[in-house]
């Protein structure tokens, strides 16, 4: 083959490469601009006004139905999620709130990349304080009093670290501004003994109504671990194995949390149980597929959690006393938050 | 915390661009062979569409799917073990049969640049894993017979200068394929779709060139390598040849030097992971430790190339051994300025540039022509299992005794292997251009 046929062959190819990339790209910026209008049978969305206290028992959410308010907080009744929804204009990626305190977890868009941080959110979700996520965040808290905060990022898959990933765990005193960005700072204690490894990784924080005691995953040589943390004392303490994204609740006597089952398939491992923390009894809820999700307390007695739907998620909700059956709250939902 | 290495397993492979001259234009210090041209833009090209996807599939994973991706790490090393055997086995078929070396790397390529479109319809761990694990393959069989193409179109003497071109062109593609990864993202919304789209596209464009502008034929054909009077290979290319390979007293101490290094090698996550500890570097330039090391390895590659083709690369080889060990000093020194993330990361870089492709351009003075696939095969994979073992053990002694004692245990035993790798040094004069 002559080195102009060889070119010619290159340049067409070229050609015809280029056309498909570029449509590629112009059929996914386009679906972006349909995401941005409002489905028929969608849930019905107004601006308005958001607040985390008052305004009677909602629930508030990252809405992901496709419109105008796609990615902002919006609330429902508590009594109806699946009513009506007001949006607020704040977008965040997971969100939690207590007590008039709201956690965002939210990316900024730079030139080339995106970041992530953490937005501390008063009662009328603006911005107090924000914070540095090191990675791709996943599951955010706050403390029943709404004086501490939680978040957990994925931190790793950048080019040259390969496809390999560990979490960090951060909490902030919402008070004081103090943060502690990762609990490897803390003392661990792993079966009654000093315990200390490399391999750690933190996630799902959650915490108890005295502010000083919270429950998180751990994770080292292949195992998790529910631990007990004290926020005064700095130290962790495991109290269960295979626990992941413990969800105390509101007595504080039960955590609901996500199991890695035998026999599952590899990619859809966990189960919803609930442990009794006095007792170590743990109870499997009716919700049979895979879960990976930070459950919440609507109730001293139900769970909501969100599982992939059409437009990402959808919320649905199970009784912590493993007894009913699983049902759908509302579509294209995620990170709901009980307020007021 | 740490990231569990998954680079050691299968750690950078050497990209070669042959960069050696044209029979009868060895000498001319400016000539690079077109073959390491075409190789190196292959390289570039490839890596621009690897990197793309490797730099979006965690975001992929937890925004996009909505997975978790923790336990992805524990298939990945798994993934990784394999690929250092395919690289043998890659090597060995490109000398069967006298040097299918074009079409055995053309095969890695094509493979790698099939999965890409796989990429838009697993939806789940399991099957990315896998569509993944395909990917490592193709870059398993491709690495060696493309490294054996470099050293076989350049002269002994120029042939550092050809791996470095090809290492810095390579490197280049590495750091543009997150730019255009995030330019693509940025055009779209959630267009994770439209990442691996063009990425398969610019995926096929790197077969086309190395199809179309890299010169197929034997390994004699190449030119560098004098023809056997027989017209058949002086060595059969069987696979008992190729381990009697490290009956050659120069392969195997070039492999026992590689191997003793490799085990004193820290790998990269560990590395940044420390510079944040003791420096405490802000997280949001985590992501952006590694680009230092990429930009220091892509202008330090030619000139050290070209150094070891003049200074001997044996030198340069443990030269680079030394800035990595210098490194380790930084980071285990009381020293807090400023620009120490700077001199570490350049430090880290030059061990590269001085390390990856100098090695192999090492082991070609070693290996005859028509074994020369499977014989830097061997280098890699014994390097790759060392590097391997070496981050297990780290990860080990980081936890039992911290991670300032293992990188001191580190400095040690690199300082020691670098002795050993002194004293066991090539005995045969690197042969002249």
């Amino acid at each position: 083959m002559t080195l102009r046929s060889r070119v010619l062959i290159l340049v067409s190819a070229l050609a015809v490469l280029a056309g498909v990339a570029a449509a590629s790209v112009l059929h996914a910026s386009a679906r972006a601009d349909r995401r941005d209008q409002a489905r028929p049978g969608g849930p019905r969305i107004t601006s308005g006004r958001l607040a985390l206290t008052g305004g009677g028992h909602r629930v508030v959410f990252r809405n992901m139905a496709w419109g105008p308010h796609r990615d902002e907080l919006v609330s429902a009744p508590a009594a109806d999620p699946s009513g009506p929804r007001t949006a607020s204009g704040v977008k965040c990626l997971r969100f939690h709130a207590a007590s008039g305190t709201g956690v965002c977890l939210r990316a900024v868009h730079g030139p080339v990349q995106d970041t992530y941080r953490a937005v501390i959110l008063d009662a009328r979700l603006r911005e107090r304080a924000h914070y540095d996520v090191p990675g791709i965040p996943s599951r955010a808290r706050v403390s029943p009093s709404g004086r501490f905060a939680a978040w957990t990022a994925f931190v790793g898959g950048d080019s040259y670290a390969g496809t390999a990933f560990s979490t960090r765990a951060a909490i902030v005193d919402t008070r004081t501004g103090r943060l502690t960005p990762t609990l490897e700072a803390y003392r661990i204690v792993k079966d009654g003994r000093p315990y200390r490894a490399a391999d750690v990784n933190f996630w799902g924080v959650t915490f108890a109504a005295d502010d000083r005691t919270f429950y998180a995953t751990m994770a080292t040589r292949g195992s998790t671990y529910l631990v007990r943390g004290d926020l005064r004392a700095r130290t962790l303490t495991t109290l269960h194995a295979n626990v992941e994204c413990p969800s105390l609740s509101p007595d504080g006597t039960r955590i609901a949390y996500k199991k890695r089952v035998e026999g599952a398939p590899e990619d859809a491992p966990w189960r919803l149980y609930v442990l009794e923390l006095r007792t170590g009894r743990e109870t499997a809820l009716a919700e049979p597929r895979s879960v990976d999700d930070q459950l919440v307390w609507r109730d001293a007695r139900t769970l909501v959690y969100a599982l992939p739907g059409d437009y990402g998620a959808d919320l649905y909700t199970v009784r912590a006393d493993g007894t009913g059956t699983a049902r759908r709250l509302t579509g294209a939902a995620v990170s709901p938050a009980y307020v007021g | 915390m740490y990231v569990a290495d998954s680079r050691a397993g299968a750690p950078r492979t050497a990209a070669s661009a042959a960069g050696a001259a044209r029979p009868g234009a060895g000498r001319r210090r400016t000539a690079v062979a077109p073959t390491v041209l075409a190789l190196g833009t292959v390289s570039l090209i490839t890596d621009v569409s690897s990197e793309m996807v490797t730099a979006v599939l965690p975001l992929y994973l937890v925004a996009g799917l909505g997975l978790s991706p923790l336990g992805f790490g524990l298939l990945d090393g798994v993934y990784n073990g394999v690929s250092a055997l395919v690289r043998l086995v890659g090597g060995h078929l490109a000398d069967r049969g006298g040097g299918h070396h074009k079409w055995v790397a053309g095969a890695g390529y094509a493979l790698s640049a099939a999965c890409k479109p796989l990429l838009l319809v697993a939806q789940t761990l399991t099957p990315i894993g896998l569509v993944l694990a395909a990917d490592r393959t193709g870059k398993g069989l491709r690495t060696a017979p493309r490294d054996a193409l470099i050293s076989l179109s350049s002269t002994p003497g120029t042939r550092g200068r050809a791996f470095g071109v090809h290492r810095a062109m390579d490197t280049a593609g590495a750091l543009l394929g997150p730019l255009v990864a995030f330019l693509v993202l940025r055009a779209t919304v959630d267009g994770y779709d439209a990442v691996f789209t063009v990425s398969f596209c610019v995926a096929v464009v790197g077969v086309l060139v190395l199809v179309l502008f890299v010169p197929g034929g034997t390994a004699n054909a190449l030119g560098a390598a004098p023809r056997p009077s027989s017209g058949r290979p002086a060595t059969r290319a069987t696979l008992r040849a190729a381990f009697a390979l490290l009956r050659r007293r120069d392969l195997r101490r070039i492999a026992v030097c590689a191997l003793l290094l490799g085990l004193a090698t820290v790998g990269d996550s560990f590395v940044y992971l420390l510079l944040q500890r003791r420096l405490g570097v802000p997280d949001r330039w985590f992501a952006l430790l590694p680009l230092g090391t990429a930009a220091a390895f892509l202008l330090l590659a030619l000139p050290l190339g070209r150094i070891a083709d003049r200074a001997g690369r044996w030198r340069v080889f443990l030269g680079g051994h030394l800035a990595l060990l210098l490194a380790y000093g930084l980071l285990l020194s009381s020293w807090h300025g400023a620009a120490l993330p700077y001199a570490v990361l350049l430090l880290h870089g030059a061990f590269y540039a001085a390390t990856d492709g100098v090695l192999m351009a090492a082991a070609a003075d070693s290996v005859p022509p028509e074994l020369r696939s499977s014989g830097l095969a061997l280098v890699q994979t014994g390097q790759a299992l060392a590097r391997f073992t070496c981050s297990l053990s780290f990860g080990a002694a980081w936890t039992a005794w911290g991670d300032r004692a293992a990188l001191a245990g580190s400095a040690v035993a690199l300082a020691l292997c670098g002795v050993v790798a002194l004293v066991l040094r090539p005995t045969v004069p690197e042969r002249p251009a």
